[in-house]
């Protein structure tokens, strides 16, 4: 069925880099995440990571440029033999590239304002994946499994 | 003596001063985006902060680093002040933030404004 219709499973979001629409992209993970079955805990855990991957691009990506552009694609994973069910997402930005092997959370004995999001992303995603890309800006490719 | 200021629209709902306690009930989502509201009202009572406040979060639905960001930077202000900042009524998803930052232990956090006020 999904074969008959390979966008059912597949929504793209496109947002100004503006904190104003983190709410929308959150409800729209919220359904998403419904759908493909995950539980409440998971759900919310999902939702943070992409809250937090999306403020690290408006923060640190454009450096609080709010007229640039968030490309935010969720898809849905369908059980097959090399994967589970679950739940993808690729953030793509177009603003400052960074070496991944420089994105890493902060030592959490420092207690101090600011610098968890990535911490809390690999914490809670089962696969996380920074790459720069050639035409510029990065992509960050994000798996939650149910 | 109560003093109270209602907010309508915004994420701070409530601040209400009685004696040398100031109780903050904030709702909502608390983001990138609605953060900086939050952080206005806390750096105001910070610059002259009551010997206990406390922030009623029993109707925030979510919050992330920015929200947990605002909450040190008002926990580090107090203490330097030698005054207390307590949390309330905090719920699961948005506990699970503070034990995923490691933070649950250095804030103190309580089921009700009065189990707060009296710890």
């Amino acid at each position: 069925m999904d074969q008959q219709h390979p966008s059912k499973n597949l929504i793209e979001l496109k947002i100004n880099a503006d904190p104003f629409y983190l709410c929308i992209v959150r409800k729209a993970v919220q359904r998403m995440a419904e759908l493909v079955g995950m539980n409440e805990q998971d759900s919310d855990s999902l939702i943070l990571a992409v809250d937090e991957a999306l403020t690290n691009v408006i923060q640190h990506g454009y450096g609080g440029a709010c007229d640039q552009q968030i490309i935010i694609k969720l898809r849905q994973i369908t059980p097959g033999q090399k994967e589970p069910t679950g739940l993808e997402v690729i953030i793509r930005d177009f603003g400052q590239q960074v070496d991944p092997k420089t994105i890493n959370g902060r030592d959490l004995d420092n207690i101090r304002p600011g610098g968890l999001g990535t911490h809390i992303i690999r914490s809670v995603m089962d696969k996380v994946e920074y790459t720069p890309q050639p035409q510029g800006g990065m992509q960050l490719h994000m798996i939650k499994y149910v | 003596m109560t003093d109270q200021k209602n907010n309508s629209n915004n994420i701070v709902k409530n601040i209400i001063r009685r004696d040398d306690v100031v109780i903050l009930q904030i709702v909502g989502e608390i983001d990138m985006h609605s953060s900086t509201e939050l952080r206005g009202e806390l750096l105001e009572i910070s610059q002259n902060p009551p010997a206990q406040t406390i922030i009623n979060m029993s109707e925030v639905d979510f919050m992330d680093s920015s929200g947990v960001a605002v909450l040190i930077e008002a926990l580090q202000l107090h203490r330097r002040n030698s005054s207390q900042l307590k949390l309330v009524g905090i719920n699961q998803r948005v506990r699970s933030i503070f034990e995923i930052s490691r933070l649950d232990t250095i804030f103190e956090i309580y089921d009700s404004e009065d189990e707060a006020i009296s710890a």
